[in-house]
């Protein structure tokens, strides 16, 4: 074992050539790995949405037929949750966690290899659907049954084993994250000291663990019901086709806290730098993630309803979405406490972390009016839902990944990025993002339903208005693309802080990061204060 | 930033004058009473939201403008403020039940389904709805009517582009109409905007909702749950009739249905049942089989040179009528009626090179039929 002899000695660097990848158990080759993936994803999804969007371009059918849009906003779903937001979140774990706490690695290095090297085998398998006799999935990322059971595309049985393989890989990250957070914190980091980044990313891997497995029964059940003759789903054989949507939904909505909570964490850290000012609350921000937490298990059939549930369903599932409101406030509340009276900067991980409160606040009060259920019958399915979740994902989940690659970019790099071309990224993202997705409010508003491939005439003027927005999004990020390669290829050195007013262990390393993080773990225990 | 948004909102708000029903921006307050009050509750929630968004976004523009490094500021050092946290834990709270209040009196106003007075089955079909009327010998199907012409743009498109059907559900004004939603084969959602219901159609279940329409008038709605290749091809056209006027449908309907049944008992030649054929054949089958028979390889089989057809005349009539279960082919004998039913078998044995030069007489089907 070659790289395991050479991980022994001392002072040297990564071995040379493709193997190191391939091997690798270091939790910063890993954690690049991870970004690259995600960020190859990012933009294989990015292509499908602008399939969608072409064709929705204007009325009737031009570019694609029926069935192919729905393979494409289908595909364009998984492969964002699973393929672009998830590993991200994963590679910047793998990358700043064991900074942060100040340990040498992740605790778990060979996990950490398969849990990467699963992802790549997963969405070959799920791309490769396309090309299959019916096509790839079709019945939206959701896939209820029993359209994607009896009346399901033969390539299904790949989507299932694709999504097993997913949940194999995030159950694995999770438990890495989980024991390099409890075991690994350097002598004097209590639990009210970890940064929060680690914070949000502990609960969230919590979450993981909680609800991949729920996802895996689903999906077997699938299985069952299409090649074994069972009737889970299936009516005619005395099964339930809501009981999918139940159990979909107890992984679901979590599920959408796990895209969302390591945005609160890294927004936590890029505000205080620029705001050059310790953030506002943190035990109440530790806590407000933690019920945010808990209660995402209990507000999962507000995505369901329509489907008939009686009355007292109804109304407590009401009562518990709309409590989220108020640990999400609070998060609000302290981030703007910060900025107050504060000595702001703009750079571009800031501008990002700005846009993210402000429209990620956007998508949450359309949340909020989406949680009321008489309402929700006139929003559920139409594009008003389309807006609210991409206001949560893009500006949201997206926008705090793209602000957190800029913020770490120098540290891991040793290199400041182009600071005119960030912002030029920020500025034609932001007016994209807003020119796609704010229209779809009124379209939705007017009665249009989502996942159709062509429309009535007076939904056309704000659809051509959101597919030119979406067109700008999507070639803005080419300059995200160049800015990174030109940032790891050289450019004006950064020192160890990076930023003026950065705070945390990641920053007392030099930059580049040495190849093992923290080989003595700084010792915390005479620092005063708490965080 | 916001400014951008503002702004694209003002450019959005001048331009909507131009072209009013174009660029429609919100909720229509619908035909109905709950409608109404769904949509006071949309608008006051709303109202709320940019209520706090003005604050906060407010406080925020605030610091970014003033607090910044360039202008010198200093940062404080204050980092936690018990008092304030309770307060902006609280005051949310409250708005929160300000809002839950007046939602759970609609909602319950919603789920008091007594006393309905006409009742009305709708049962979702891979890409059609079924009307059938309790208590009335009355059931029809319903689909898209906008020709395929349009939707391939090589015609210009109507005013009601993809929101027309060929038989509209008829329902009386200031009736309280009840309707049971089910569903043949995959999750439908039965959905018009202006009498704000929206229900699931679900295969093995029966959900319940109701509307009282008040003023006469034509309501146009859509599937609202995907469900396959067409989902976005299944309309809905709710026609309001006074009392009066909707009891006159009523005997019409039943007048044209015992038409059909006599009808059923003629002899009818190829070159009829050929013309009237192809029309129920795109009206009905060719979403899935496509208009020259060639199927979609996968999904749905090619009827051009299809064996079955060629070699089994017995087969053939019988997946058509009782169609396959488990897959998408439905049976179509509970569906159209017999002449319909023999127009289209004899269409398809002779049409796309097919050539098989039989035709099928609808007192065959007839004897076939469920
Ligand atoms: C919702 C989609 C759909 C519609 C609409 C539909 N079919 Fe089918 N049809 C199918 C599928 C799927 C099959 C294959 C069933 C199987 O697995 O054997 C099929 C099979 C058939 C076959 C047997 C073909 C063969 O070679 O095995 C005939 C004949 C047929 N359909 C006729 C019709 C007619 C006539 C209509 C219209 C009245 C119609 N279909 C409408 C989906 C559809
Ligand atoms: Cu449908």
């Amino acid at each position: 074992m070659l790289t395991q002899a050479v991980a022994h000695e001392h002072h040297h660097g990564p071995p040379p050539g493709l193997m190191r990848w391939v091997l690798t158990t270091n939790h910063k080759d890993i954690g690049t790995l991870y970004l690259v993936f995600s960020l190859v994803m990012f933009l294989t999804g990015g292509c499908m949405a602008l399939v969608i969007r072409a064709e929705l371009f204007q009325p009737g059918l031009q570019l694609v037929q029926p069935e192919f849009f729905n393979q494409m906003t289908t595909m364009h779903g998984l492969i964002m949750v699973f393929g672009a937001v998830m590993p991200a979140f994963v590679g910047l774990a793998n990358w700043m966690i064991p900074m942060m706490v100040g340990a040498p690695d992740m605790a778990l290095p060979r996990m950490n290899n398969w849990s990467f090297w699963i992802l790549p085998f997963a969405f070959a398998m799920m791309l490769a659907t396309l090309f299959m006799e019916g096509g790839a999935p079709n019945f939206g990322w959701t896939f209820y049954a029993p359209l994607s059971t009896t009346y399901a595309p033969p390539s299904v049985t790949f989507f299932i084993f694709a999504v097993h393989m997913m949940g194999i890989s995030s159950i694995m990250g999770a438990i890495n994250i989980i024991a390099t957070i409890l075991n690994l914190r350097a002598p004097g980091m209590t639990m009210m000291k970890l940064p929060l980044f680690a914070w949000t990313w502990l609960i969230t891997a919590f979450l993981l663990i909680a609800v991949m497995p729920v996802l895996a029964g689903v999906v077997t059940m699938m299985l069952m019901d299409i090649h074994f003759g069972t009737s889970f789903f299936n009516a005619a054989g005395g099964g339930d086709p809501v009981l999918f949507q139940h159990i979909f939904w107890f992984f679901g909505h979590p599920e959408v806290y796990i895209m969302i909570l390591p945005a609160f964490g890294i927004i936590s850290h890029i505000i205080p730098t620029f705001a050059r000012k310790r953030l506002f609350g943190y035990p109440s921000m530790v806590y407000a993630t933690a019920s945010i937490a808990f209660l995402s298990f209990i507000v999962w059939a507000h995505h369901m309803f329509t489907v008939g549930m009686p009355l007292a369903g109804e109304l407590f599932f009401m009562f518990s979405t709309m409590l989220i409101a108020v640990p999400t406030g609070v998060k609000v509340f302290n981030w703007v406490a910060t900025m107050y009276r504060g000595s702001m900067t703009f750079e571009t991980p800031m501008l990002f972390a700005l846009a993210f409160v402000v429209l990620f606040t956007i998508g949450g009060f359309s949340g909020l009016m989406l949680a009321i259920a008489p309402v929700d019958f006139q929003y559920h399915d139409t594009y008003f839902v389309v807006a609210h979740f991409h206001y949560v994902l893009v500006p949201g989940a997206i926008f705090s990944i793209m602000a957190a690659t800029y913020y770490w970019l120098p540290k891991w790099t040793g290199n400041y990025y182009n600071e005119y071309l960030g912002k030029w990224h920020f500025w034609l993202s932001f007016v994209g993002v807003n020119i796609t997705f704010f229209p779809m409010h009124f379209i939705g508003l007017a009665g249009m339903p989502r996942r159709i491939p062509d429309y009535a005439l007076q939904f056309a003027d704000f659809n051509m208005v959101a597919s030119i927005g979406a067109f700008l999004f999507g070639l803005s990020q080419l300059l995200f693309v160049y800015n990174i390669i030109q940032c790891v290829r050289g450019g004006y050195g950064a020192d160890s802080r990076v930023w003026e007013g950065a705070e945390g262990l990641e920053w007392t390393l030099p930059s580049p990061a040495p190849y093992h993080s923290f080989t003595t773990p700084p010792d915390l225990r005479e620092q005063g204060g708490e965080h | 930033m916001r400014l951008s948004t503002a702004a694209f909102l003002v450019a959005g708000v001048c331009i909507s004058q131009g072209a009013a029903a174009e660029w429609q921006l919100n909720l229509a307050p619908g035909a109905t009473e709950i409608s109404r009050s769904i949509y006071d509750l949309h608008m006051l929630i709303f109202y709320i939201c940019v209520a706090i968004g003005v604050v906060v976004f407010g406080i925020m523009l605030w610091s970014i403008v003033h607090h910044r490094k360039s202008k010198g500021a200093q940062a404080a050092h204050f980092h936690e403020n018990t008092l304030v946290e309770i307060i902006w834990t609280l005051i949310p709270f409250a708005i929160l039940i300000a809002m839950a209040l007046p939602a759970s009196k609609t909602l319950i106003e919603m789920y008091d389904k007594r006393d309905g007075e006409v009742t009305i089955q709708i049962t979702g079909y891979q890409w059609k709805w079924r009307y059938q009327y309790l208590n009335e010998d009355i059931d029809f199907f319903s689909s898209l009517s906008t020709p395929r012409a349009q939707i391939n743009n090589e015609e210009d498109k109507g005013e009601h582009y993809l929101l027309e059907v060929d038989n509209p559900l008829v329902i009386p004004t200031g009736t309280k109409v009840r309707f049971l939603l089910t569903a043949n084969d995959v999750i439908h959602s039965w959905w018009v905007p202006a009498l704000a219901v929206k229900k699931d159609a679900i295969p093995g279940f029966i959900n319940e909702a109701w509307a009282e329409v008040s003023d006469p008038g034509t309501y146009r709605g859509q599937c609202a749950e995907l469900c396959g290749k067409d989902h976005g091809f299944m309309p809905i056209v709710v026609e309001a009739l006074p009392a009066d006027q909707y009891q006159q449908w009523l005997a019409d309907a039943k007048a044209a249905k015992a038409a059909d049944a006599a009808a059923a008992d003629q002899e009818l030649s190829l070159e009829q049942l050929m013309s009237r054929g192809e029309a129920v054949y795109n009206s009905q089958c060719a979403a899935c089989h496509q208009a020259n028979g060639s199927g979609i390889p996968g999904a749905f089989p090619a009827l051009a040179g299809s064996p079955l057809i060629v070699d089994n005349r017995a087969a053939h009539l019988d997946i058509v009528i009782n169609g396959k279960p488990g897959t998408a082919m439905q049976a179509f004998g509970k569906q159209l009626n017999a002449v319909d039913l023999a127009a289209v078998i004899t269409y398809e044995r002779n049409a796309w090179g097919n050539d098989l030069g039989d035709s099928v007489q609808p007192r065959e089907i007839k004897a076939l039929q469920p």
